[in-house]
């Protein structure tokens, strides 16, 4: 519920919002007079004082103002139910500290922007609420209070203007007074809605597009690594566990079909063996998808010449990486050679395949070659690539041969460290 | 292959992490009449426990603490390169050829085994390829040969399908006897498939059953 809808809907006058109106209007007129005295002394202070030095930190703090001020004044619209307004657009430091905040801070339009609004709530805004409460709340109510003040001094002033003597007088502009009051409210209800709107259009979630996409692309790749963590994680767990496990029954299985005299029950032994000898093969192939060991234990040539080892279609290998890549490199490499070679065997009928590559010019590059007539899926691949700002370009004519380009930008990892 | 094969009782050192799994393999190499004088969970403690009990063979896991990569068949390697001599066996829990050439390019590539941990399953083949590794044997899994020689290479294409089939089980390290009975053909076939297979591959006659093994493996892990 907003204050947009109550005033729109039936019992405004009888309902708590006139209040959280001029509770709005009156925070507004506060935070603005507060606001008027800091930012505005700051600049003042802080400008003489530069000239000697002193005032250059006075001034870069009344520049962050804008920030406290932005946040209550979001946190404020929830007195109108229009909010609280999501962030406006500042993005995270990238490294822990105070400098990097404020670096970060200084940088980005979101911090200036509330600065400007601070100023205009300093200089404008906060007379505009006072004013707009003084004229919708104060004058009816001194009018209503007419006869009081009547009884009290003998005579009662409306709006300081007319003087009333009378009771008749007083008590008509009292009765006026009241009507006033009504069509205040409303006024004050429409001003504080308006007053809100701004606040949201101005400091509301708002990031420019080139802030987005970085954003974006940030999110994504830490959602990539995330991702990957899991498949190693999971690796780790199936291999620990279940494998382990598997392995060790079969083992007993293999005992026990010793100890057992030919029957029946040694030919249910032995397909039990059999069986979980074969759900271990499963869990194994299973578990070299998820994540392959080589990879992590060995790096990408040696990853290939494995994936290479296992296609159906004969693989022509042609890698040299002499240095080790960083692992969100080498998975993304490995993960297109996989699967380029999978669609190779599934898809395009191909004899023959071919892997070549190497790393240069601070890229690696990589092609895949068969000589089949081409295959589908590759936007997953693609994408694979991107995260890490690499090209994927395909050359399939009609008929093949199919070759697949990969290059990714990236440095070797320094030797010392093996997992970075 | 019976002549070479020891059926003394062999001491061995045994490194796996996993408790359940080592224990289950104290109890088979127990059960076949072995004597495991260690069985440890790490490597250092494997290093430390083959230098102490000098065994006949080690049988080790890869995958060990602290890192949890291949600590294991490193130090396979290394006791091999300290002790010429010892006979190793790796079980790993994938097939993984680089894991199988450091192996076999330690030493000079005999008395090492390489194996799937799943051939544990197969308890009497496995301790069959235990004593063919500690009387100096080369045993490698079929799951290594199998990607071998899926590996293009134009003479492996003038094999006839036996002779590959042969070129494979000479390459896991069985004994002519032992291939003739599993392709359940005579010796003598046997004998013949494989001067056949020599001369196609250009490889020399070689009488010495670990020699031959040997050679085949470095053609082709060429």
């Amino acid at each position: 519920m907003s204050v947009w809808r109550a005033l729109a809907g039936r019992g405004y006058l009888r309902s708590a919002w006139p209040w959280r109106a001029v509770a709005y209007l009156a925070g507004g007129a506060l935070l603005g007079a507060v606001v008027l005295v800091v930012v505005l002394g700051g600049l003042v202070v802080g400008g003489a004082l530069a000239v000697v030095l002193l005032g250059l930190p006075l001034l870069v703090l009344t520049a962050l103002a804008g920030i406290p001020v932005a946040a209550v004044e979001r946190w404020r619209l929830r007195v109108t139910g229009m909010g609280p307004a999501l962030g406006g657009g500042h993005r995270v430091p990238d490294a822990p500290g105070l400098w990097a905040w404020l670096v970060t801070r200084v940088r980005e339009a979101a911090t200036w922007r509330e600065l400007a609004y601070a100023v205009l709530l300093g200089l404008v805004l906060w007379p505009l609420d006072a004013l707009v409460l003084f004229c919708a709340l104060g004058i009816p109510l001194s009018m209503v209070a007419a006869p009081v003040f009547l009884a009290l001094d003998g005579e009662a002033k409306a709006v300081k203007l007319w003087t009333v003597g009378t009771w008749p007088g007083a008590l008509g502009v009292a009765v006026l007074g009241l009507a006033l009051l009504a069509t205040g409210a409303y006024a004050l209800g429409v001003v504080a809605g308006a007053r809100a709107e701004l606040v949201r259009a101005v400091l509301g979630a708002k990031e420019d597009d080139g802030e987005r996409v970085l954003h974006l692309v940030r999110s994504r790749a830490r959602l990539v690594d995330a991702f990957e963590a899991e498949r190693r994680r999971i690796e780790r767990d199936l291999h620990d566990g279940a494998q382990q496990r598997l392995v060790a029954l079969t083992m007993s299985l293999g005992l026990a079909r010793l100890d057992v005299p030919p029957g029946p029950l040694a030919d249910q032994l032995a397909k039990a063996h059999t069986e979980a000898g074969q759900a271990l093969a499963d869990l194994r192939e299973l578990i070299h998808g998820i994540h392959p060991k080589v990879l992590t234990d060995y790096g990408l040539e040696a990853a290939v010449a494995d994936a290479a080892d296992r296609s159906p279609v004969p693989v022509d290998l042609d890698l040299h990486l002499p240095e080790r890549l960083p692992q969100p490199v080498e998975s993304a490499a490995y993960f297109v050679v996989g699967e380029a070679l999978a669609n190779v065997a599934r898809h395009s009928g191909a004899n023959r395949a071919a892997v070549s590559g190497g790393y240069g010019d601070g890229r690696l590059t990589l092609h895949i070659r068969d000589d089949g007539r081409g295959g589908t899926g590759l936007t997953g691949l693609a994408d694979r690539v991107s995260v890490l700002d690499g090209t994927l370009s395909l050359s399939s004519p009609p008929g093949g041969p199919t070759l697949l380009r990969v290059e990714i930008p990236c440095r070797p990892r320094p030797s010392t460290d093996p997992c970075a | 292959m019976p002549a070479t094969t020891v059926d003394r009782p062999l001491r061995v050192v045994l490194a796996e992490d996993s408790v359940l799994l080592r224990d289950g393999l104290v109890a088979l190499l127990t059960r076949f009449g072995h004597e495991v004088v260690a069985a440890v969970g790490d490597a250092d403690a494997l290093l430390a426990a083959a230098t102490e009990h000098r065994p006949d063979i080690v049988v080790t896991d890869v995958r060990m603490p602290p890192g949890f990569q291949d600590e294991g068949l490193h130090a396979a390697v290394r006791l091999r390169e300290e002790r010429a001599g010892l006979s190793v066996l790796v079980l790993s829990q994938y097939v993984q050829r680089a894991y199988a050439a450091e192996l076999l390019d330690s030493g000079d590539g005999t008395g090492v085994g390489y194996l799937l941990k799943d051939r544990v399953g197969q308890v009497e083949e496995f301790v069959d390829a235990l004593r063919e590794v500690a009387a100096g044997g080369t045993v490698v899994d079929p799951e290594v040969v199998r990607q071998l020689l899926r590996r293009r290479r134009d003479p492996l294409t003038r094999l006839t399908p036996r002779e590959r089939e042969v070129l494979a089980l000479i390459a896991e390290g069985r004994s002519n006897g032992a291939i003739a009975r599993t392709l359940v053909v005579s010796e003598a076939a046997v004998g013949k498939h494989i001067g056949s297979i020599l001369t196609k591959l250009d490889l020399p006659p070689a009488d010495d059953v670990h020699r031959r093994v040997l050679a085949v493996l470095a053609y082709l892990r060429a």
